[in-house]
Parts: C-alpha cells; structure tokens; sequence
C-alpha cells in the first residue's frame, strides 16, 4: 500500500523544475558509505485486505475483556462509554489536526480544551487545569516536579499506597531530576498518618496521596492536605475524577495540585494507553504548571475567542528554562473526556459514582460472605477493593478465567507482602448476574 | 477557496452556556443491586454535599456543539498542512479501522499475558521493525511522545555513564534544535550548551569539538536537521563525540526524510527516538496522542525502561522486567498502546518498499517547492533539501513579515508553515509525501499570489485572516490577564 500519489510523468516534470535528472541526486548529501545499500530487512508492502487478514490472525491471539466479564482495575477501569463520545471526537477534524497554535484556524479544539480545563476544575474543585498530560503516572511525576520547583525543597513524601507504577515513575524521575522520594507505610490500607507527619520536614516539596488508592481504599485527603500544611509542603492529590460525582472534591480541602488517570472518562481500556493525564492547581501556581493550557481572549473586532496562552512556559520559546519539557500531549484523549463529560452531565455522572459505589458495595458483601474469602482492609471504598483469600490466589483467579470471568487483579503482581490478595474492581456496567456469577465462581474455585 | 461559508462566522455559545439547570440527561443505567448508603460507610467529611457544576445538556445538542466546533479547525483530511518539522501527512483510515478492533481496543492492561497473545506479538514485531528501520539494536515503546523519549533515552545514557563510574552533566545541541532537546535536558537535571551552525545551517564541527569533553553526556542532533539538510558531517560528527566518551543522540523527528536510505545506527548514532506520529503517520489528535519509542545501540540496551516484551523460546510472547540496571519506568502500564497498533499496520502496509517511495516522494515535493518559489522568496541555504526547507520573505518596504504571509495562506485555506524557527524570519515549509503534484502547484501559486500582493496591496496580508470565524487573536493578553476557565456569572 502507498499514500504517495505521482505518476512517472508527473515525477520527471518535477524533476525538471528543480533542475536535476534523478531522485538519487536529491540525496547526493548522504555520503555513500552511509547509505544502506539495499533494502530494508522487512516484508514489501501489502494492500488493505492483506493487511486485515494478517491483523485478524494476530487479533485471534487475543481474549478481550468483552468476551469475558470484567473485574479488573488497578488504575484501568471498563467503564461504559456513551455512544456519542466515539462518534463526535471520531471526527477527522479533531482526529488529524495538529496542536492548534494557529488560533485563528483552530478555534473549534481551543474552545473545546477551555470547556476542558473548566470541567477539569468542577470535578476537582481547583481553580485552574491544564488540556492534558500523558497519562497518571507522569502527571503525579510533574506534579511534584512543579512542587519542588515553586518550594525550592527536593524531597517527595509519597503514600505507599499510590499506585506501583506511579511510585517506579516518580523514582526514575527523581533520580534524575533530584529529587528524593520518601514512602510512608499504609499498613490499614491508608496512609498512616502520623508516620506522614513525621516524615514531613522542612525540605519537603510535596506530600503526593492518592484516593481512592491503589488498595480501592479512600485517603483521608482532609487531614493528609493539613499535615502536608503543617510542614509548608505542598499537597499533591491524584484522584479518580469520577469520585467527583459523589465526594468532596480535593480542592475543597485545600489541596495544591490535583492529579489524575482521566481514562475513566470515555477512555477505552486499549491496554493501558493512551489514557489521560489531568492536572488542576491553584490559582497562584498557573505560571508553574507544565503542558498546555487555553485561555479566552478577543480578536481585532472585539469578538469572544480562544488561543494558547502561557506559551513563554514552554519549551519552544523558553528551551532549557521551560517548566517541563512535555510537548505533544494527549489532546484527542481530552477530546473524548470532554464529550463523555458533556454527554453525561451532573446527573450521569453522579449516577455512575453511585452505580459503581452500590455495585462495588454488594460485590464486597457477597464475597466477604464467602468461606475462605475476606476483605484486606476495613477502610471505606468507591469502586474497588482488596480481598484476601486462604485458598491459592493464582489458582481461584485461573478457575475464575476458565469460566470467562476476570475476576481481578493478583497484589503479587506489584508487592509479596500481599500475595494472598487481589484487586476487584466493579464499574457501572456489571449486572447483578454477572456479579453474582463472580462470586459463584469464587465459591467453587 | 476555502472561504468558511456564514453558519461558521457566529460566534459558537460555550457548552456551560448551552442546556437547562434541573434537565435530566438521557444516561440511566438501570442498576440491580441494592442500594448502598455512601453515609454508612463513609466519614461525613468525605461525601460532597452538592455536586460539580457540570452542564446539562441534551444529547442532540451536545452532538451540534461539536460538530460546529470540529468545523472551527483545519486538519489534515481537509486542508493542506506544510508545517515544517511536523510532518502533517495523510492519516490512513485503514490504520484507525484495525487500531480500533475489540481484540486491540478492548484489552486491560493486567490481562495474562496468555489473554493478549497477538498484541504482544504485534508489539513485539513493531519494536524489531523499528530497529531494523533505525540500524539500532534494541527499541523500548514506553515513551508518549516524542519529548518524552528524549527524556527517555537521556537517563539511559545518563545511567549508562554512571555505570562506568563517570557523572557527566552536560548535552550538548546545535542552535537549530527543537525547543525540547534542551527542555528534556534540563528536566533530566542536566547543564545544556549550544553549538554553532555554519552559514550553510550544517554543525560548526570546530565548535563541536571545543566544546565537547569528558563532562558531555551527550550531543543531541536531528538529522536532517531543522533547517532541511542533512548533516554530511554526521560520521566526523560521531567521532568527535565518541572520542570524548559522549553518546551521539538523534532525534528522530526527521526521520521521514531517510527512511530505507540511510539509518542512524549506520551513522553513528547510540540513541535516538522515533515520533510516531509523524514518520508513521499516526494522527496528531489536536496535539496527541503521539507515541516516542526510543532505540538505542548494544551498549545501551540493559539501560531501556521495563518492562520489555519479549519473544520467547517456545514461540510465545511475554513481558520482562528482570533488567537490574534499566532506569525503570517512565510511564503507567507498556505505553501508548493504540497508537503503535497505528504504527504497526502503517509499517505492515508500506513494506520496506513503501518506506523507501515515503522519503524519495518526501524529499522530492519539498525540492520541488523550494524551486517553484526561489525567484520569489530567499532560499538562506542551498540545496538539495531533505524532506522539508527553509525560506526567508524579503519585502523589505511592505512592512510584511512571515507571521502575516503565514497567516494570508489561512485565506487559501492552507494551514500555516512552521514560522520564525530555527532562523529569524523564516518560513519553514514540509510538504511531506502525501500530497498530489495538484496540490503543492495549489500552494506555490497561493505563495507567489500573496508575493505580488505584498507588493500590490499589502494591507490585505497584514490584517490576514479575513476568512476565519475570528480575526487576529490578542495572544498577549491571553497571557497577560490569563482567563484560562469559565465560571458562571
């Protein structure tokens, strides 16, 4: 398959006006003994039908979470996704524009990235976001990176119980950047907080938690937020904007900086990426934030528009003094979670928390009801939760596989200390059969 | 052409201005479980007692407001895009069909990997054609993009020296460099320094070599470089930097313009990182998702991120993590995943054949460009240009400069060039390889079109764009007095 479209006479006229006999002689700059030779070691092209097939043959190597139900979280969540949000940000227009720096041709994204970064602050309660980072892991990394930044101090002290890859991401970007990252145990499922306080010292940057947490459990961010305070750290929370729908959001405890995986927001499961990285923050720190972020303006006429503002932040005007070296981001993912949000509403969202809050509830009550089957940890939850077992955790999640049912995520995974537990996370979209199918199949593992 | 027809020229009411408080939207998923009380279980303090001010929008409604504001942006599927350094080519619609199969969309990340056999093998297969692409040993696809590979490849070199008992802490890269080479050099924590271009925009080899030493960590080059040619320097350029124990990094930004001819690894190069989303034509998305897999030479390899997919003995595949001296991760879960499904079928469908035709096609529009407007606008450098190439308006009693040219194309419906970078006052023009001969005769004549008009009538090109749905933009106090959010009022 070829996308160029020359005939051999179109080529040859071209060649006359440049003024030259072959294509080769437009490469007589490569020195010839760095030229390749030959070939490429790889296949020749093949047109669309071939390709599907070869695609459908790797395809049929695949068991995808549609044929079976899914229990499966830890920070990837199968949410339903309204039909709308695949149609509307499907659009070409969106699909194949680049970064809209020319404002004047671009109005339509940058319109939609303010109404973005708006609703990113309503489920966060901050008072400003950016249109998007990679993804939530390297959001949390930025996010204390802007936090050492604006205290000038270099240590990050981390809840344990964030998720393992934000924590192995932080690490690698700490130790290069300077940074040190301290954990703080979470032996109840939650942070310990004094542990916390204790931790917190006068060259502490930012104090990063996560709620709900990697365990399901939710934080206590009110008194997390005051201990980071208390030691003039900053508070750094990464949060399920879903909670949004039904808890506090953090900035109404005072939270600093507001992180999140936005995946949950019209983003399918794609296996782990691309997701969505959120950030809000504060007022105060807007010039510190990294990535992109729109701003509301007038045109010549007076007339109501939208452009890239903040720009002498970034990384092609400032170079090496940019607050963060992200360029290309992950607009189209903010696309979707715009249209999802805007699809769902105040009402759909709240209606899916409570959804994913009564079906998690019962799924926790049917298998702690199970013999051999307990919850790990007695701390509140929103969607997902730990669950310790006495029988074999590999083999009760294989019988469970057998009978089409991915009934969640092995703790050993990321930490032996767990490696009687498991993950189970129950979205919306999991009918009571299907749940009680679960916990059949638990019984009988 | 191209005008916008009225219906666009209305100034569009933001969504939060759209809908009616107290509307119920359509979303009702009948729950059969009983109720739980979040207060049974949850501290007061916790439980929001009002909701986020989230609009409320009618379905139909909510579909007009972004069809209208998709109408509101140029893209590739509609306009010419010569944006330089950008590689704005035709997304192939084959390559969102297969990216968006169940078997590839519809996989959770901690599936066994017994569950996800053939994305594994696809992943697999994409990271050994990428290599065999570059002449580079070994490929990570962890990184996000491209900025983000840079940084990637930066701490392999960085742990690399320090497992040679050395801390090296400058990166050195030439004037022309994209902003990011020296962003992602300070995000690693490392000193950067400049080198000088010589007036045919290739590296000042003299000035390389004065300030390469055994504190440089790495020389970052892009190659062709930013102003469209190649380095013919590039294997001295190697020398120099491996004489003193640096590591030779390409950004592979440009890669479009060599592939199947030359090969970073065959130049020299340790490392580089590939933009998926240019040379393999995966969407830009509005800024992204964009994919930064970054190869690296034998030496490097213990260094990438984990975990690593691997083939193994018996034929099947797998993820690894057992590589004790990799710097670790750099990203949640394996990385942009439906993206580099993109990159694999586009690879898949183009052969090495198709790879070879991309940059001949690539190199030949942009020289074809560059002849058809040389009478008119200063070439600064002489060619043959790669894949794309430099000009400089010279009109010097118009009072017109590139940012207005840039803008008039706007009226032609020609999405702007790259303006003002790597050089003052420069147009930076990458035609890329997609676009019919019918297309690129359409944008010299608009180029030459707006040449006589600076002459003839040059208020039209400063006040440009005429055609749009708002004028000039004050960029300026958008960032002055930043009104970055919607509150009600």
């Amino acid at each position: 398959m070829r996308y160029t479209q020359f005939t051999q006479e179109q080529v040859k006229r071209m060649l006359t006006t440049i003024g030259v006999d072959s294509i080769d002689a437009l490469f007589e700059t490569i020195p010839q003994p760095l030229r390749l030779g030959r070939p490429l070691d790889l296949p020749p092209g093949i047109g669309e039908l071939e390709l599907l097939r070869e695609v459908d043959t790797l395809a049929a190597g695949n068991r995808t979470c549609a044929e079976q139900v899914c229990f499966l979280g830890a920070g990837a969540y199968d949410h339903f996704i309204p039909t709308v949000v695949d149609a509307m940000a499907g659009q070409s227009e969106f699909v194949t524009a680049y970064t809209p720096y020319q404002a004047e041709a671009s109005q339509g994204v940058l319109q939609l990235f303010y109404e973005f970064q708006t609703m990113v602050c309503m489920l966060t309660g901050m008072d400003v976001a950016n249109a998007s980072l990679y993804e939530g892991a390297t959001a949390a990394a930025e996010a204390v990176m802007m936090a050492t930044a604006i205290t000038r101090r270099d240590k990050a002290v981390v809840a344990d119980s964030i998720h393992p890859d934000t924590l192995q991401v932080l690490k690698t970007y700490g130790q290069q950047r300077g940074f040190e990252v301290v954990t703080v145990p979470s032996p109840e499922g939650v942070v310990d907080e004094d542990a916390l306080a204790k931790a917190v010292d006068d060259n502490t940057a930012a104090v990063l938690v996560q709620s709900p947490n990697f365990f399901g459990c939710l934080e206590r961010i009110d008194r997390v937020i005051d201990k980071a305070h208390a030691g003039k750290a900053l508070a750094v929370v990464s949060t399920d904007p879903l909670t949004g729908g039904m808890f506090k959001p953090p900035g109404h405890f005072g939270a600093d900086i507001v992180v999140g995986e936005g995946q949950p927001l019209g983003i399918p499961l794609q296996y782990g990426g691309p997701y969505l990285g959120l950030m809000a923050t504060r007022e105060k720190y807007l010039r510190k934030m990294p990535g992109r972020v729109v701003g509301q303006t007038r045109d010549t006429n007076g007339k109501r528009g939208y452009c890239l503002s903040l720009q002498v932040r970034e990384q092609h005007i400032k170079r090496e003094r940019a607050t963060s070296n992200i360029c290309t981001n992950q607009g189209l993912l903010a696309i979707r979670a715009s249209i999802y949000l805007a699809a769902m509403g105040r009402s759909g969202v709240a209606r899916v928390a409570a959804q994913c809050f009564d079906n998690s509830h019962y799924t926790a009550k049917e298998i702690a009801g199970l013999d051999g089957y307990e919850l790990q940890f007695d701390a509140p939850f929103f969607k997902e939760f730990t669950v310790r077992t006495k029988r074999n955790v590999k083999d009760v999640l294989a019988s469970c596989h057998d009978n089409g049912i991915l009934a969640g995520v092995p703790l050993v995974r990321f930490d032996d200390r767990y490696s009687d537990c498991f993950l189970v996370a129950t979205t919306e979209k999991r009918t009571k059969a299907e749940i009680d199918s679960l916990v059949a199949a638990l019984k009988s593992a | 052409m191209n005008a916008e027809p009225k219906t666009r020229q209305a100034d569009h009411p933001l969504l939060f201005e759209l809908g009616s408080e107290g509307l119920d939207t359509a979303f009702t998923i009948a729950t059969d479980v009983p109720a739980a009380k979040p207060a049974d279980t949850i501290p007061a303090e916790l439980l929001a007692e009002e909701l986020p001010g989230l609009p409320q929008v009618g379905e139909a409604d909510v579909v007009r407001h972004y069809k209208r504001l998709a109408h509101r942006c140029f893209s590739v599927d509609e306009n010419f895009y010569p944006l330089g350094s950008c590689t704005m080519k035709y997304n192939p619609r084959i390559n969102e069909r297969v990216s968006a199969m169940p078997a590839f969309a519809n996989l959770h990340p901690y599936q066994n990997d017994a569950d996800v056999q053939g994305m594994l093998e696809l992943l697999y297969r994409l990271r050994c054609d990428l290599a065999e692409i570059s002449g580079l040993a070994e490929v990570t696809l962890q990184p996000a993009a491209g900025a983000h590979g840079e940084m990637t490849a930066l701490m392999v070199v960085e742990a690399y020296h320090r497992s040679r008992g050395e801390r090296r802490m400058k990166v050195l890269a030439p004037d022309s460099a994209h902003g990011t080479n020296p962003a992602s050099c300070s995000t690693c924590g490392g000193e950067f320094v400049t080198v000088r271009s010589r007036e045919d925009g290739r590296v000042d080899l003299a000035d390389l070599t004065a300030k390469v030493d055994e504190n440089t960590s790495a020389f970052m080059i892009t190659n062709p470089n930013t102003v469209g040619v190649f380095e013919t320097q590039i294997a001295e350029i190697a020398e120099v930097v491996h004489a003193k124990g640096a590591q030779l990094y390409i950004d592979g930004a440009n890669l479009n313009a060599i592939l199947g001819v030359t090969r970073p690894g065959d130049f020299g190069a340790d490392c580089m990182h590939y933009n998926t989303h240019k040379t393999l034509s995966t969407p830009h998305g509005c800024g992204g998702p964009g994919a930064g897999p970054v190869g690296v030479a034998e030496h490097l390899r213990e260094f990438l991120p984990v975990p690593q997919v691997v083939k193994r003995d018996d034929g099947s595949y797998a993820w690894v993590d057992n590589r004790p001296k990799s710097i670790g991760k750099v990203r949640s879960f394996y990385g942009q995943i439906n993206v580099l499904v993109r990159a694999y079928a586009y690879i898949r469908s183009l052969g090495h054949d198709g790879l070879r035709d991309v940059a001949e096609k690539a190199v030949l529009s942009a020289n074809y460009l560059a002849a058809r407007l040389k009478n008119r606008y200063t070439m600064p450098f002489p060619p043959p240009y790669a894949h794309e190439f430099i000009m400089v308006p010279e009109f010097p009693d118009s009072g017109v400069d590139e940012i207005q040219i840039a803008k008039r194309l706007i009226d032609h419906g020609i999405h702007p060039p790259t303006m003002s970078w790597p050089i003052h006052h420069c147009l930076m023009i990458e035609p890329t390889e997609t676009e019919s001969p019918q297309t690129l005769d359409q944008f010299a004549e608009a180029m030459l079109e707006i040449a006589d008009e600076i002459e003839n009538d040059p208020e039209t090109v400063k006040t440009a764009p005429h055609t749009t749905c708002v004028r000039r933009l004050d960029e300026v106090a958008a960032s002055r007095k930043p009104n970055v959010r919607w509150r009600p009022e």
